[in-house]
């Protein structure tokens, strides 16, 4: 191992580390957005919009990141719509994920008793308040889990922004290993950049659950 | 007088299994009426119908001069004059008591909240709960529970209060404290439609007793003579059901 | 000419070209999810040994896949054995190696999972009617793991199927690059990319989400999630 390599190369991996992060945090909150506008959606059965949410998380859950990437950034451009890679990379993120934390959320909606709606209702509240104030805090205790993982995943598919010529760590990675040949040393500092990114993720992932599951939301009717 | 409430020949049908199949029904003002009747007779739905939790498939409902079964925008704005209390409390679990009682009040009614806090206080009292206001719903007993749900319904000053089997999921001993509440809101001349179990509690609030089985009113009138003397040999092989028929010989 | 792209699709063999390009992926992804399948069963009884150092070689091992790219485990295996160990691996041993890593432990996991989420009386009512453990495996046990498995099992599988594009970026011919060879070859018509990338894209979506369906359908069937 080449610590002087790999102690000169360290601020190119913070730039890549940046890039990672900064686009995978942007795509993350789009989706966030995104998921929670299609689980509400197909939740209340909004016709028209049910059915697009419905047909577009099939899409995006079964076709892979690299070729929906691909399409925005290569595809796209030859019929006349041209795309940033910034982005496409926020697009595509976006895409896909948005479809997953649909999924989250739904299951957390499901979670919730289905006689807490109706309690809702019966306080006339209208159907966004009790969204706001009954279903959603209690959903999303336990959905929790689920939307942690997505962002995880999430942040790990960015990787493939390497194909948008994007300067995230894969791409730093990358164009350190062709033109060096220090391939070691450069794997060992992609495999440290991952972890350092994605270990707080993890810790604070835990910790709210934690905190979410002492709170004692959702699942408890002892009678 | 005009009835509060008035329900005209409704029907309902689950998956082509018909629930209720035409029941219709006065509720005048400070009126408690209770309907009994055996599992599966409708009187569950005949209230989830009323407050627009089911869609009926025929028939009308009436609140006062507000026709609210086709009601489908606006029902919110129905349901903040119609109460319901449920047999599983349904407290939000995730607030404070006192969250939960506020809920209603200013947010669907947008009442100030320190305003409703005085009077959910004083509510709390006079149920036996004021010091519970800050306790989160899972530390409290089930009658407790019930006790705060009925507070919360209250609050929001209905015209008319739905009980739908509220002690079911009671133990035994706790039954009589929120029974005690819902009889004194009938004094206090809070009118109610409450569907119930328990006939003893039955004969003691209503004002009115209404047999129900298989999606049809069968037997209607006042609770004495109801209960000592009913008319229908449906109604008097219902209420023998909660006698036993023998007794052992031999126990020693 | 603008906007006749798409018959480049179906100039000689292009079309031929491209399903065969998704063959391989496809073979990686089965073999793959062979392996998975058999080694995850070893790997979730482990999970759930008394060992404590099998336990937790098996928590490293689930962590590392959950926090690596697949991308970057499958740089370390490609690029990396060459020069740790001098084992010159080609991109589908590679890939295969990798994501075996991967969806043995996912799969482990699963199996863990639908076995612990079976409620403990269901052990103990079997127990009571007087089953020997043979039975009450045979019987009780294994058919409900099965149940809550192989929904999840079979989603497992159209990650393991999407994941294998990735093998394009360690220099394995897949559906994308031959399509980036057909786009190269007709690189008069403009809109080519535009509908050979279209084409790829509906290609693993008409893979995956037959998969898909299948596995909501066995969940909903069984009635457990």
């Amino acid at each position: 191992m080449d610590w002087s390599f790999v102690s000169a190369h360290v601020s190119d991996f913070i730039g890549g580390a940046w890039v990672t992060l900064r686009f995978g945090l942007y795509g993350v909150l789009c989706s966030l957005v995104l998921g929670l506008l299609c689980c509400l959606a197909r939740y209340f059965r909004v016709p028209v919009l049910k059915s697009i949410a419905h047909g577009y998380i099939e899409l995006a859950r079964n076709t892979p990141l690299l070729v929906q990437l691909f399409f925005l950034y290569a595809g796209l451009p030859r019929v006349g719509i041209r795309l940033s890679a910034e982005a496409c990379a926020v697009i595509g993120l976006t895409f896909l994920g948005g479809a997953y934390m649909a999924e989250g959320f739904r299951s957390g909606l499901e979670s919730v008793d289905k006689s807490q709606r109706e309690a809702g209702e019966c306080l006339g509240l209208t159907r966004w308040q009790n969204i706001r104030y009954v279903l959603l805090p209690q959903a999303l205790a336990t959905a929790a889990p689920a939307l942690f993982a997505n962002v995880i995943f999430l942040i790990k598919e960015t990787s493939m922004f390497s194909v948008l010529a994007m300067m995230d760590l894969m791409n730093v990675a990358d164009t350190l290993r062709t033109s060096g040949g220090r391939t070691i040393e450069v794997l060992f500092m992609l495999v440290v950049a991952y972890l350092a990114l994605l270990l707080p993720v993890s810790l604070i992932a835990t910790f709210t659950e934690r905190r979410l599951r002492y709170a004692g939301f959702g699942n408890q009717r002892s009678v | 007088m005009n009835p509060i409430l008035s329900v005209k020949n409704i029907q309902k049908s689950f998956d082509g299994t018909g629930v209720l199949k035409g029941v219709s029904l006065d509720i005048h003002e400070g009126e408690v009426v209770v309907v009994i009747g055996p599992s599966g007779c409708g009187k569950s739905t005949l209230l989830r119908c009323i407050n627009g939790l089911e869609r009926i498939n025929g028939g009308e409902i009436w609140l006062r001069d507000q026709r609210i079964s086709d009601q489908e925008k606006n029902m919110h704005l129905v349901r903040q004059k119609i109460g319901m209390v449920f047999q599983s409390y349904d407290l939000f679990p995730h607030m404070k008591v006192m969250d939960n009682l506020l809920l209603g009040p200013t947010k669907a009614l947008k009442r100030p909240a320190d305003e409703v806090k005085a009077e959910a206080m004083e509510m709390l009292k006079r149920v036996g709960l004021a010091e519970k206001a800050d306790a989160l719903p899972r530390t409290l007993s089930g009658g407790q529970k019930q006790r705060v749900a009925l507070v919360r319904a209250m609050l929001m000053h209905p015209e008319l209060l739905l009980l739908d089997e509220i002690t079911a999921a009671l133990d035994p001993e706790m039954v009589s404290e929120v029974l005690n509440v819902v009889i004194d809101l009938a004094e206090q001349g809070m009118t109610m439609a409450i569907v119930t179990h328990e006939m003893r509690f039955a004969e003691a609030v209503a004002d009115r007793v209404l047999f129900m089985e298989q999606g049809v009113i069968v037997e209607e009138g006042a609770p004495a003579e109801f209960f000592r003397e009913p008319r229908t040999e449906r109604a008097r092989q219902f209420l023998q059901s909660f006698t036993y028929a023998s007794t052992r010989k031999n126990a020693r | 000419m603008q906007g006749l792209g798409i018959s480049v699709l179906f100039k000689g063999i292009n079309f031929q070209r491209l399903l065969l390009g998704l063959w391989v992926t496809l073979r990686i992804a089965l073999i793959t999810i062979g392996i998975s399948l058999v080694l995850g069963l070893i790997f979730g009884l482990l999970m759930m040994s008394r060992s404590k150092i099998a336990r937790a070689v098996c928590r490293v091992w689930l962590e590392i896949v959950r926090f690596m790219p697949q991308l970057v485990l499958l740089y370390i295996v490609y690029f990396g054995f060459a020069r740790l160990f001098g084992v010159n691996l080609d991109g589908e041993t590679s890939a295969v190696i990798v994501f075996s890593f991967w969806g043995t432990a996912e799969m482990g996991d699963l199996f863990r999972g639908a076995l612990t989420s079976i409620p403990k009386h269901q052990r103990e009512s079997a127990a009571a009617l007087g089953l020997t453990k043979a039975q009450i495996n045979r019987y009780i046990l294994l058919p409900q793991t099965a149940r809550r498995l192989l929904p999840q099992a079979i989603n497992l599988s159209t990650r393991i199927i999407k994941t294998t594009a990735l093998v394009k970026m360690i220099n394995v011919t897949e559906v994308l690059k031959v399509g980036q060879q057909i786009i190269g070859q007709f690189y008069r018509e403009p809109s080519a990319a535009f509908w050979v990338y279209a084409t790829v894209f509906l290609l693993y979506f008409l893979i995956c989400w037959p998969i898909s369906l299948l596995a909501g359908r066995l969940e909903k069937y069984w009635g457990v999630s």
